[in-house]
């Protein structure tokens, strides 16, 4: 059973919310709210496992509201602007993206992430070799652990790797590998001098850089966006002309 | 033109009267002060509030099936944050009909 609030300063969303939920059996709501402060009282004195919360209030948006939390839950964004897509991708605790009105179908699809996400099938080794020397840290590969087997997985194959809520998409040349994850765990085991972190949800491989223009690298086929603090780093890493 | 209707409402309660009539009377009791809120702040010229209110809009605008009035709030509101009202005219058409709608339910 997921335990959810529901944050939205409109009542025909809050009740259109609400009504969903009522449909789902796994979820379970405790309360809904009209602003993000009454959401950060509650907060503060219960543990709730989702947050369905519209990113457009007066005063404190949705993306202001995550940031006053030390440890959000999962949260699923409602909202009747698809704009705030990119932003979203920053914020690992943001598991879906709902754009108002909302159906039922798109509804449950959100839920059903949310429960994968919470039951995760992989987990990663990352950079662990097959004896299991977790700590070794290889120039050339690292081993992620995908359904009960150590993966190899080559450095020099490696696109990018992005932060999908509790899991890390790793793209390579031959395949892309979803694994349980965090992108700072990964990090940790990847050889600096071939990865750069260059947005909170994405580490790419510079080797692989196509073009870059103001805020964005592409990579293969990727456009990834660059965050303001991590691109001077990126800058002084290129052998610029 | 495009015609307010309850398509979304009645696929949403899917047969649960009750609540079909709970959405209906609030957007009955929201769209009024929402609206009032938004000619407030266009009579003011006060763009960027109205495309606030504009968003906003925009969810009761799907609420009673109106896709091209949908894609309408969205340029509106564009067009607001740009500083700019030229779409005021057709927005208010679309508003005028759904304020009808929603009276005559």
């Amino acid at each position: 059973m997921l335990n959810c609030i529901i944050v939205d300063d409109e009542t025909a969303a809050r009740t259109i919310v609400s009504h969903l939920c009522n449909q789902v059996d796994s979820l379970q709501v405790m309360d809904e709210f009209p602003n993000a402060m009454q959401a950060i009282k509650f907060l503060n004195k219960n543990d709730v496992d989702l947050i369905f919360l519209d990113i457009h209030m007066p005063d404190f948006t949705g993306f202001d509201f995550i940031d006053t939390l030390k440890d959000p839950p999962k949260i699923v964004l409602t909202t009747s602007d698809k704009n705030f897509a990119i932003e979203a991708f920053e914020y690992d605790c943001i598991i879906d993206y709902l754009v108002k009105p909302i159906t039922l179908p798109r509804f449950l699809k959100a839920v059903q992430k949310v429960e994968n996400a919470a039951t995760a099938p992989t987990s990663i080794t990352a950079a662990a070799t097959p004896s299991g020397q977790a700590d070794t840290v290889s120039e050339k590969e690292m081993y992620v652990n995908i359904d009960r087997r150590l993966i190899k997985i080559e450095f020099e194959k490696v696109y990018l790797i992005e932060a999908k809520g509790d899991y890390i998409l790793i793209k390579t040349e031959d395949k892309n590998y979803t694994v349980h994850s965090t992108l700072k765990k990964i990090e940790e085991k990847l050889p600096v001098s071939l990865f750069l972190k260059v947005h909170r949800s994405f580490i790419i491989n510079i080797t692989k850089i196509v073009d870059i223009e103001d805020n964005s690298v592409l990579i293969a086929r990727d456009v990834i966006p660059i965050s303001r603090s991590n691109r001077p780093e990126l800058m002084k890493r290129l052998n610029l002309l | 033109m495009e015609q307010p209707n309850l398509n979304y409402i009645k696929e949403l309660a899917a047969g649960d009267v009750t609540f079909e009539q709970k959405l209906i009377q609030i957007v009955k009791t929201e769209l009024p002060d929402e609206i009032a809120t938004y000619e407030l702040n266009i009579s003011n010229n006060a763009f960027a509030k109205a495309a606030e209110n504009v968003h906003k809009l925009k969810h009761k605008l799907g609420i009673v099936g109106l896709v091209e009035g949908y894609d309408l709030a969205i340029s509106f509101e564009e067009e607001l944050k740009l500083g700019k009202n030229d779409l005021k005219e057709q927005f208010d058409i679309v508003l005028l009909s759904v304020v009808h709608f929603i009276n005559d339910l």
